[in-house]
């Protein structure tokens, strides 16, 4: 993923080969990963969980909100039904006990009280006054009913027992649901009638088709059977067996959860209506119910992972920032280590040249001597004269100790100049003399170097060690690069008022120009296997900059390399103290 | 002209001033700073060509001395190192023109001899 290549931090691939035993001290990539998983963790686990309480948190509350909702709407919708019944059976008792039998007996009384009903209560179909002995002794209503003996029936039974009735749903005239209300009334001398009425059930069908509810819900009512007293939506029709179970008996209003033949999750309210074989059931879908729930999950859901993609693009934003400090000054650290140490072993060696130039210095100065007296004697002495052989001699010892002379002398103002701070410098000189060093090795690979100064070039304010060193280097490197018969071409301009510009150009093997941005980096070396430090161009470029210079590079693999070095013709004041 | 040459080595000096003698040159030669202090007490010299690292009395000190005594007295500086100090103290004391690198071309040297008689 060429993407990921680039955005990868410089520290990411970093192995400190020089850490050791250490090395863990400096393994950033562990050191980034450490830092992302603690921050992270510690950032998004406190996070994850208060999202996972407060979503069980509410989904529960939601839940028990929607069961509570329930089982009031049940109460409440109970209490409705009780007071149907309470009101008409209280109606009733109140027309038995206002009348006596005989009153109720007599012929249009009971058409009187029907229309008084209808028009005042309502819901009344038929009226039916029977005496003891199960006789319908007057009947007002759409049947013929008149004379009919119910004292085998259960109902009239029951009534007789318990002194009131109220029957299950039937499909009774023109095929409407209707309900049965019997009262039965004592008399003081232990005698009694029963008081009969038919009722339709549309009041309370209105009743329950009125409720309003949320989530499919459904209101109906069922015997203790199971059979609709009243249509459902969705769970069956009028008298037909209800898909649900007839649900146990409990003296309050009870709500229960229970998924149906489908699978699907209802939530179930029911109470058993007291004095009636009723049982009222109000069916929700659950589902349906926790919608609004849906949403806020899937927002709550959202919002946590927009959060956490934030904290991690955070976390790992600034562990990389960090890390990379890090990694910069631990480089930074490295490099000024390696600094001293080479610098130190340049001083070292520096010594080493002037302790070595010096010894040999003086037995040179002796030769010198003395040959040159023998030179003298034969010069000036009738008695040597003539030997022209000798004399040849004599010069050849003459020349060897002036080159032997040249040598120490260079080394001592090359080790000299090591410590020296700033001078007025002449650029053509300098590096003539650091081209010497390489006369001989250019002689044997057969190298031809050109050394080429045009315009006026000023004597420039620098440390002549270092930019010998300088020099050095990019001499150095140039020699690598190039196979025998090269040319290094150096040419030595004005650039403008202030600075120099020195062109060092090869014609050697180039440089890749994926390398070309590293170069100047620190250990970055091609050539490791033969000796390199990588630590030439870094020093190069660290000493030109010291001094207020610059260096670039440009080059073509297989053409060449062309360093080109700025030099500044006076130099801040302040670099002198670095020297 | 008669000058003194000073440096601790013995072959050195001693060859040096039989040279300078072939060229008409009067050369004395000392090999230790108080030797040559006894010797310009005992005779007068125009230059004295000196070494500068000399054990006990080193060569900048020795012409501090014999200037002192002898005003008219010119020097020249000659060393074997050629450290950053030697250079700077030496070429401060005789001016760079009269320093000296071993080993030493006699025409060279007979030429700044020349040179410092004739300031």
């Amino acid at each position: 993923m060429p993407l990921l290549k680039t955005m990868k931090p410089k520290f990411w691939d970093y192995r400190d080969v020089a850490a050791g035993h250490r090395e863990q001290a400096f393994n950033f990539r562990r050191m980034w990963k450490l830092t992302v998983f603690l921050t992270a963790g510690v950032a998004l686990i406190p996070l994850i969980s208060l999202a996972i309480i407060d979503y069980h948190v509410t989904q529960r509350s939601i839940e028990s909100e929607n069961l509570l909702r329930t089982a009031r709407l049940v109460s409440n919708t109970r209490r409705t039904l009780f007071f149907f019944f309470a009101e008409r059976r209280a109606a009733m008792d109140f027309i038995a006990r206002q009348n006596n039998f005989v009153a109720l007996n007599q012929p249009g009384a009971l058409e009187q009280i029907l229309k008084n009903l209808k028009e005042s209560i309502g819901g009344f179909t038929d009226l039916g006054l029977i005496d003891p002995l199960g006789n319908q002794r007057s009947y007002v209503g759409p049947f013929n009913l008149l004379g009919v003996n119910y004292s085998e029936q259960d109902w009239y039974r029951e009534v007789c027992k318990r002194g009131v009735y109220i029957s299950d749903v039937f499909l009774g005239f023109r095929q409407v649901p209707h309900i049965v209300i019997a009262v039965k009334r004592s008399l003081p001398n232990g005698s009694f009638y029963v008081f009969r009425a038919t009722l339709d059930t549309r009041k309370f069908d209105d009743l329950l088709s009125g409720l309003e509810m949320g989530g499919q819900g459904d209101a109906f009512i069922i015997n203790r059977e199971g059979k609709l007293q009243t249509p459902s939506l969705y769970h069956g029709k009028v008298l037909e067996k209800s898909s649900l179970p007839v649900p146990e008996y409990a003296p309050k209003t009870r709500v229960f959860e229970e998924k149906n033949a489908d699978g699907i999750s209802l939530i179930i309210g029911y109470r058993y209506v007291s004095d009636t074989p009723f049982i009222l059931m109000v069916v929700k879908h659950k589902r349906e119910l926790m919608k609004s729930w849906q949403e806020t999950r899937i927002e709550l859901l959202f919002f946590l992972g927009i959060s956490m993609l934030v904290i991690l693009g955070v976390v790992i934003w600034m562990a990389t920032y960090l890390v990379n400090k890090i990694f910069l000054a631990d480089q930074t650290r490295i490099a000024t280590l390696h600094h001293v140490e080479y610098a130190n072993k340049m001083a070292s060696i520096g010594r080493l040249a002037a302790g070595v130039a010096h010894e040999v210095n003086n037995p040179l100065a002796i030769i010198n001597e003395k040959a040159g007296l023998i030179k003298d004697l034969f010069t000036f002495k009738k008695a040597y004269t003539g030997d022209e052989k000798l004399l040849g001699l004599v010069d050849a010892i003459l020349s060897s100790v002036k080159r032997a002379g040249a040598i120490t002398k260079r080394l001592l103002s090359f080790s000299r100049h090591i410590e020296v701070s700033i001078e007025h410098i002449d650029l053509k000189e300098l590096i003539e003399e650091v081209l010497s060093f390489f006369e001989k090795e250019a002689e044997y690979r057969s190298i031809l170097i050109s050394l080429e100064a045009t315009g006026d070039i000023p004597a420039i304010e620098s440390n002549r060690g270092k930019l010998q060193e300088v020099f050095l280097n990019l001499f150095n490197n140039a020699c690598s690069a190039m196979e025998d018969g090269g040319h290094l071409d150096i040419r030595i301009r004005p650039k403008d008022i202030n600075n120099v510009l020195v062109t060092v150009a090869d014609d050697g093997c180039g440089i890749p120009k994926e390398d070309l941005e590293r170069i100047f980096e620190p250990f970055f070396s091609t050539r490791t296997e033969t000796g390199g430090t990588g630590l030439g161009l870094s020093l190069t470029a660290n000493f030109l900059r010291e001094m207020g210079g610059r260096i670039t590079v440009e080059s073509e693999p297989g053409k060449g390399t062309t360093f080109a070095v700025i030099l500044p013709v006076t130099m801040e004041r302040k670099e002198e103290n670095d020297a | 002209m008669r000058i003194l040459l000073i440096d601790d080595e013995v072959e050195l000096v001693s060859t040096l001033a039989e040279r300078l003698s072939f060229r008409g040159i009067e050369a004395d030669w000392a090999t230790s700073g108080r030797e040559a202090l006894e010797k310009v007490a005992e005779a007068s010299y125009d230059i004295a060509v000196v070494d500068i690292k000399m054990p006990r009395i080193g060569g900048i000190e020795l012409k501090r001395m014999m200037a002192e005594k002898y005003p008219h007295m010119k020097f020249i500086f000659m060393t074997g190192h050629g450290s950053e100090e030697d250079f700077r103290t030496g070429s401060e004391e005789a001016g760079a023109a009269y320093y000296l690198v071993k080993p030493v071309d006699i025409e060279e040297l007979m030429k700044k001899l020349n040179e410092v008689l004739k300031r």
